[in-house]
C-alpha cells in the first residue's frame, strides 16, 4: 500500500465521519424544533391563561355557576356551567358508544366470518375520517327536527342530540382499538377455554374480555378524550345556552363552543381573553390527563403480559 | 348446557344487531349527506365563484382551492419536521427516561383538542407574530396540531422495521447512516407518507382552529399569496348552515359537505391502495 492510498483513505474515512455528524446533528435539531413547538404551544397557553387569575380567585373560575363576563358592571366569570355542559354532552354519548362499540369489536373479533370483518373494519375506519363539521351539519338539518318531533320540544338543539352526534362520532374509535386488542390476544387463549369445555360465549366472557379489559378501557379513554374536545359538532348541536342545565333536554354550551363562539369577538390582552385561554388551559389538561391514562394502561398491557 | 347455548346465541344476536347499527349510524351519514347533497353539484357549482348576494347564481371553487391551498401549507409544514423528528426520536435519541419522556408527551398532544391549537395560533400567529388572518397562520395552526400525529404514526413505521435489519447492516460495517438511509427508510417510507397523509386529510377536515386564523366566508377571489385570506370548505358550510338565510343554504351546504368528504375519501381510498401495493412488495 502505498503512501497516496493510504492518505486517501484518511481523508475519506474523516469524511464519511464528519458527514455522519453532520446528519445526526440535522436530525437531533429538527427534533428539538418540533419539541420546542410543542412546549411553546403550552407554556404560551399557559402563561396568557394564568393572567385570569391575578384578578379572579380559581374557586370563583372553576366552582362560580355563572359565566357573564359581557354584564355591565359586574360580570360573572365562573365556568362550572360550562364544564356541566362538556361533561354531560360526554357522559351521553359514552351511554351509546361504549355498548355499541364494544358490542361490535367482540362481534368483529371473535363471531363475524373473516370475509365481513375485511369489509366492516376499514368501512368503519374510513367513515372515522368524516369531519365534526359534517355530521353537525346533520345533526342540525335532520336529527335535531326529529328529536323535537319526538320528544314535543320547541326545539331539537341540546345536549341530548350532542350526545348522539358525539357518540357516533366515538364510535369508530372505540371499535377499531377494542377490535386490535382483543384480536391480539393469542390463540392459546381460546384453545384452552374452548379445550376445557366453555361454549363460545363463556370463552369470550370469562377468557377473552378479562385479558382485553384494560385495552378496551383504554380505547374507551381516548374516546372521552375526543367527545371532550370536540367543538364544531356540538357547536352546531348543543343549543349554546349559558343557563345551567337541569335534564338532557336542556340547551348546553360546554367549553370549546365557548370557546368557539367568543374568542373573535373579545379585545386582546382583556380579562375575557385571557379567562378564554384559562378555559383553554382547563380543556388542555382534563384531555390530556384523559389521554395520559389510556396511555399507561396501552403501555402496562404491552410490557406487563409476555406472551 | 341447552340454557347455556340459547343464552349464547341471545347475545351473539344482540352483538350483531349491535354492530349492524353502527354500521347503519355511519352509513346513514354519508348516504344522507350524499342524497341530499348531490343535487346541487354540477360543473357550474365545482368551477364558479362565489355570490354572495343569490348563492345559486355562484359556485364553491375558491372554497375548493382554499382548502386544497391549505392542506398543501400544511403538508409542506408538518411532514418534513414530523418525520425527521420521528427518525430522531427512534433512531438517534438514546433510550432513556427522557426519551421516553418526550415520546409520551407527544402522544398525548396528539389527542388535545384542535380548539386548544387555534386560541394558540390566534393569539401566536395572527396577533403576536402580526401575520394576521392569512392562509399562511392558518397552516402554521393546523402544522403545528398535526405534527404530534406524523410523528407518533411515523413513529410507529420505523419501529415496524425488524431490529435485525439494523443489526445486520451494522455487523457489515456500515455507519449509522448508511443502516438508517439503506435499511430503515426504504422499509418505513411508505407507513410514514400513509400516516402523514391521514393527518392531511384530518386537518382539512377542521373547521374549529381555522376558524380563528383566518378562514373567511365571502371572498371575491382566489388567494394569491400566503398572506392573502382564504375561503374554505368546512367553514363554509359551517356558515351556511348556521347563519345564512337564504332557503337555498340547506342543500348548498349539504353539497358543499359532500365535497369535502369526497376530497378526503380520495386522499384515505390512495392510502388504502398505497398501502396494498406497497405491502405487497415488502415480505420479511
Amino acid at each position: 500500500m502505498n503512501c497516496l492510498t493510504k492518505f486517501r483513505m484518511i481523508i475519506t474515512s474523516n469524511h464519511r465521519n464528519i458527514k455522519e455528524k453532520f446528519i445526526e446533528l440535522f436530525f437531533s435539531a429538527t427534533g428539538i424544533i418540533a419539541l420546542l413547538i410543542l412546549i411553546g404551544i403550552f407554556a404560551f397557553l399557559f402563561i396568557t391563561g394564568i393572567q385570569t387569575f391575578t384578578e379572579i380567585s380559581l374557586t370563583e373560575f372553576l366552582l362560580g355557576n355563572e359565566w357573564n363576563p359581557a354584564a355591565y358592571g359586574e360580570p360573572k366569570w365562573g365556568i362550572l356551567s360550562l364544564v356541566i355542559g362538556t361533561l354531560i354532552v360526554t357522559f351521553g354519548s359514552l351511554v351509546i358508544a361504549i355498548p355499541l362499540g364494544i358490542a361490535s369489536a367482540v362481534y368483529l373479533s371473535e363471531i363475524a366470518r373473516p370475509k365481513i370483518r375485511e369489509i366492516i373494519k376499514p368501512a368503519i375506519e374510513m367513515i372515522a375520517g368524516i369531519p365534526s363539521v359534517v355530521l353537525g351539519l346533520i345533526g342540525i338539518l335532520f336529527l335535531s327536527p326529529l328529536v323535537a318531533l319526538i320528544f314535543g320540544l320547541s326545539s331539537g338543539l341540546n345536549a341530548f342530540t350532542s350526545s348522539i352526534i358525539v357518540g357516533i362520532m366515538v364510535l369508530p374509535t372505540i371499535i377499531s382499538i377494542s377490535e386490535d386488542v382483543l384480536t391480539s390476544l393469542p390463540n392459546e387463549f381460546r384453545e384452552a377455554s374452548l379445550a376445557l369445555g366453555a361454549t363460545k360465549w363463556q370463552m369470550i366472557r370469562m377468557t377473552l374480555l378479562p385479558a382485553a379489559l384494560s385495552g378496551i378501557v383504554a380505547a374507551i379513554m381516548l374516546g372521552i378524550g375526543r367527545a371532550i374536545g370536540e367543538t364544531m359538532a356540538i357547536l352546531m348541536v348543543a343549543g349554546n345556552s349559558i343557563a345551567m342545565p337541569v335534564s338532557f333536554f336542556d340547551p348546553v354550551r360546554p367549553m370549546t363552543a365557548n370557546i368557539a363562539i367568543e374568542i373573535k369577538e373579545v379585545v386582546k390582552g382583556s380579562l375575557h381573553y385571557e379567562a378564554l385561554f384559562a378555559i383553554g388551559l382547563v380543556l388542555f389538561v382534563m384531555t390530556f390527563v384523559v389521554n395520559l391514562i389510556s396511555d399507561v394502561i396501552i403501555e402496562k398491557q404491552v410490557r406487563g403480559y409476555k406472551w | 348446557m341447552v340454557n347455556e347455548h340459547v343464552r349464547q346465541n341471545i347475545y351473539f344476536i344482540s352483538f350483531r344487531i349491535a354492530t349492524f347499527l353502527s354500521v347503519v349510524f355511519l352509513l346513514f351519514i354519508l348516504l344522507y349527506t350524499l342524497k341530499e347533497g348531490i343535487g346541487v353539484i354540477d360543473i357550474k357549482f365545482l368551477t364558479s365563484m362565489w355570490f354572495h348576494r343569490n348563492i345559486t347564481r355562484g359556485g364553491i371553487f375558491p372554497a375548493i382551492i382554499g382548502t386544497i391551498f391549505l392542506a398543501i401549507g400544511v403538508s409542506i409544514i408538518s411532514i418534513p419536521i414530523g418525520i425527521c423528528t420521528a427518525i430522531y426520536l427512534n433512531e438517534y435519541a438514546k433510550e432513556n427516561l427522557l426519551t421516553r419522556t418526550i415520546k409520551l408527551a407527544i402522544r398525548n398532544l396528539a389527542g388535545v383538542p384542535s380548539i386548544v391549537y387555534g386560541i394558540f395560533g390566534l393569539s401566536f400567529f395572527v396577533l403576536f407574530l402580526k401575520l394576521g388572518g392569512s392562509l399562511i397562520s392558518a397552516s402554521l395552526t393546523l402544522g403545528c396540531m398535526t405534527l404530534p400525529w406524523i410523528i407518533t404514526t411515523s413513529e410507529e413505521a420505523l419501529k415496524s422495521v425488524p431490529l435485525s435489519f439494523r443489526e445486520g447492516s451494522y455487523a457489515l460495517g456500515a455507519t449509522k447512516w448508511q443502516t438508517v438511509r439503506k435499511n430503515v427508510l426504504p422499509y418505513s417510507f411508505s407507513g410514514m407518507l400513509t400516516g402523514s397523509i391521514l393527518g392531511i386529510s384530518r386537518a382539512m377536515g377542521e373547521t374549529a382552529p381555522i376558524i380563528m386564523v383566518g378562514a373567511t366566508f365571502f371572498m371575491g377571489y382566489l388567494p394569491t399569496s400566503p398572506f392573502d385570506k382564504f375561503m374554505a370548505l368546512p367553514y363554509h358550510l359551517f356558515i351556511l348552515a348556521t347563519q345564512h338565510s337564504s332557503p337555498n343554504a340547506r342543500e348548498y351546504a349539504l353539497g358543499t359537505a359532500l365535497v369535502l368528504v369526497a376530497l378526503i375519501f380520495m386522499l384515505n381510498l390512495g392510502v388504502f391502495v398505497l398501502r396494498y401495493k406497497l405491502r405487497k412488495k415488502k415480505e420479511w
